[in-house]
């Protein structure tokens, strides 16, 4: 039997990926250039007995999704920059109270209201850096229609394997374009169940590292009975400020993720093998690239791609491994450097990080890539 | 034979926080003995709260309990009731985190009516943060951050939630303890979004700026401005001057948020 195919928008893919994903509660608030994912899942989620709330504002859709995934459901919401600097607070929530939930974002011109139908890559560092306090930090940054449908249902399983926060980013070009996509049959891509606990209600506890850096987590409603909270907290549960529970609980928190970097980080290499110039691009900024490096070879310019899949946790490794065996580096990125920034860390003064940073909602052109290749002496 | 509270408490997290005199603690108890009256079982509530002295009650109780960011208690128990509407989904917190930082999701859960029960204790102030003027601050009143008198125009909880609606409203105080646990009752069994405003007192960074000599005297007050609804039938606008109405102010029948998603689910599989 051949697949189901369709011809979507990368907003529409993201929708039906969370569904294949087991999405069973969406919260959400209107913002371009997102919203398409709240009218699909509109349609989509009560059919399957699923609840879908668009909220007073931001805060209380991102406030939703977590009280929802306590309560056992697997939850998304979905936003645009201004929306996730106001989801903000609460992703540190997530992250502190370790509640698994997947946060689409699409970037949008920035700050503020910025350019709210022009795309952007601005929006990378906030996730990372953008709730106070030191967290883990998952970022998906796909490049296309078919990708963003299966980083989506990657974000679910991530979340639930590492119960945290994770954010899916497209740009704008990536979440409004519209290309043929493929459905995977049912059970063809797995799809993670979240860790239930073993033990007995009674002996519950919902940060017991016995089980390991990830304890599992029951659902309100379960029968199972805790206490959950913002502040820092010890294996119970309950608030703490005894300095070496709270040490440690922050350092197991951020552990989840840097300790399974391997497992968490994708990227595509593509004619790296001998390259003396490496591209690094990420979303659909990483398409112009393919491009340009292509054009590149066709010129007997021996240049490269490594594209991003994974922006959070970086690829550390893989960038100061390609470092020490190119030229120079390329980074053309819509923003005014922040890929650079980590690229720059990574290549550890070795080689030259070239940056083409556009922020005037127009893509960049492969043109202005191969011009870049071309300056690495 | 005396009420047995530990039967919903949590075995060793006493004593609170709370300072002596403040009258949260009396609101715990209220809504100890309005669970025990309604049989409810501790692993099928949720107690979901802001942040604030109010908003560490939930911590006390053996329940699935869940102290969220300030003012966010309403959009999270949200969240729990449309995941789980089989659980009973109990509020609380304090007049600032729900009226100023939580406004918003206060009045559109009020708009929902979505079957959950909200208990407000208004002290008038923000008092974990050391006594900042809030909402319902009256205005003239001393606050840390009001040294010269409250500019600001206060809130009336209870209309506001009327107003945004809310399909029960109750007010009680802190003075009428044997009333608290009776609203409580009343407002859980209510279909749809109640809400319960318990005037409170604080004794620490509100009552000694306000020349209160003593939490006695704060709770005086409270005992002398209180009116049963009943009773202020019968008097006239002047003797209710300066008078705070008590007892059950608002109940109405309308459509409750869960029954009409049921709805939106039959028809989009209907749709299918």
């Amino acid at each position: 039997m051949s697949k189901k195919v369709a011809f979507l928008q990368g907003n529409e893919a993201a929708a039906h990926g969370a569904l294949y994903a087991g999405c069973n509660f969406f919260a959400g608030y209107p913002i371009t250039p997102s919203t398409e994912v709240s009218e699909v899942l509109s349609i989509e989620l009560p059919k399957i007995g699923g609840k879908f709330l668009q909220m007073e504002d931001e805060i209380a859709a991102m406030a939703a999704i977590l009280g929802a995934s306590l309560a056992g459901a697997k939850v998304l919401t979905s936003t645009s920059g201004p929306g996730l600097s106001l989801k903000q607070e609460l992703v540190g929530y997530g992250c502190i109270a370790e509640i698994p939930c997947v946060v689409y974002n699409v970037m949008r011109g920035g700050p503020s209201t910025g350019m709210p139908t022009g795309p952007s890559q601005s929006d990378v560092m906030c996730a990372k850096w953008g709730t106070h306090g030191d967290h883990p930090a998952i970022c998906l940054t796909p490049a296309s229609v078919q990708e963003t449908y299966e980083e989506i249902i990657r974000a679910f399983n991530l979340s639930e394997k590492y119960r945290t926060p994770v954010m899916v980013m497209p740009d704008e070009i990536v979440a409004h374009m519209r290309e043929r996509i493929v459905f995977p049959e049912p059970g063809e891509v797995e799809v993670t169940p979240r860790k239930s606990p073993t033990v007995p209600p009674e002996q519950y506890k919902p940060y017991d590292t016995s089980f390991g850096d990830v304890p599992p987590l029951a659902a309100f409603g379960s029968g199972y009975k805790f206490h959950v909270t913002g502040l820092n907290k010890a294996s119970d549960g309950f608030p703490t400020t005894k300095a070496n529970l709270v040490q440690a609980e922050e350092e197991r928190q951020v552990r989840k993720v840097d300790a399974n970097i391997d497992d968490i980080v994708q990227f595509e290499e593509y004619l790296l093998d001998d390259a003396e110039v490496a591209v690094v691009a990420y979303g659909s900024t990483s398409r112009s690239a393919r491009y340009a490096v292509n054009v590149a070879r066709e010129q007997g310019i021996k240049a490269g791609l490594f594209r991003i899949k994974t922006f959070w946790p970086f690829p550390d490794k893989q960038i100061k491994a390609l470092a020490g065996r190119v030229k120079g580096i390329v980074i053309p990125e819509m923003n005014l450097g922040m890929c650079s920034l980590e690229l720059e860390r990574c290549a550890q003064g070795k080689v030259p990080v070239l940056g083409i940073f556009r922020v005037d909602g127009e893509p960049i052109n492969p043109d202005q890539i191969l011009d870049k290749i071309k300056e690495v002496k | 034979m005396s009420f047995d509270y530990d039967k919903y408490l949590r075995p060793g997290k006493l004593p609170h926080i709370w300072c002596p005199g403040c009258g949260h603690g009396i609101v715990m108890k209220g809504l100890i003995r309005a669970m025990d009256t309604l049989k409810l079982k501790k692993e099928e509530t949720a107690i979901v709260s802001g942040i604030g002295c109010a908003s560490r009650l939930p911590g006390y109780i053996d329940c699935c309990t869940l102290h969220t960011a300030h003012g966010r208690a309403a959009a999270f128990a949200t969240g729990v009731k449309m995941a789980r509407p089989e659980m009973n989904v109990i509020l609380c917190g304090g007049d600032g985190d729900g009226t100023a930082i939580g406004g918003n999701h206060f009045i559109h859960a009020c708009r929902r009516n979505i079957d959950m029960t909200y208990i407000i204790m208004n002290n008038y102030i923000y008092g974990m943060t050391g006594g900042q003027f809030s909402p319902c601050t009256p205005t003239g009143h001393k606050a840390s951050t009001t040294p010269y008198g409250n500019p600001d125009p206060n809130f009336d909880i209870a209309k506001l939630a009327i107003g945004a609606g809310a399909t029960f409203v109750a007010r009680g105080t802190a003075f009428h303890a044997n009333q608290i646990d009776k609203l409580i009752v009343e407002a859980i069994q209510h279909k749809g979004f109640s809400v319960v405003e318990i005037l409170d007192d604080c004794p620490t960074t509100y009552g000694r700026r306000n020349k209160y000599k003593s939490v006695i005297e704060m709770m005086n007050r409270l005992k002398d401005v209180a009116v049963p609804v009943k009773a202020a039938e019968k008097m006239t606008a002047e003797q209710l001057q300066g008078k705070v109405l008590t007892g059950v102010l608002y109940k109405e029948d309308k459509p409750e948020y869960i029954a009409e998603y049921a709805k939106v689910i039959e028809r989009a599989k209907a749709a299918k």
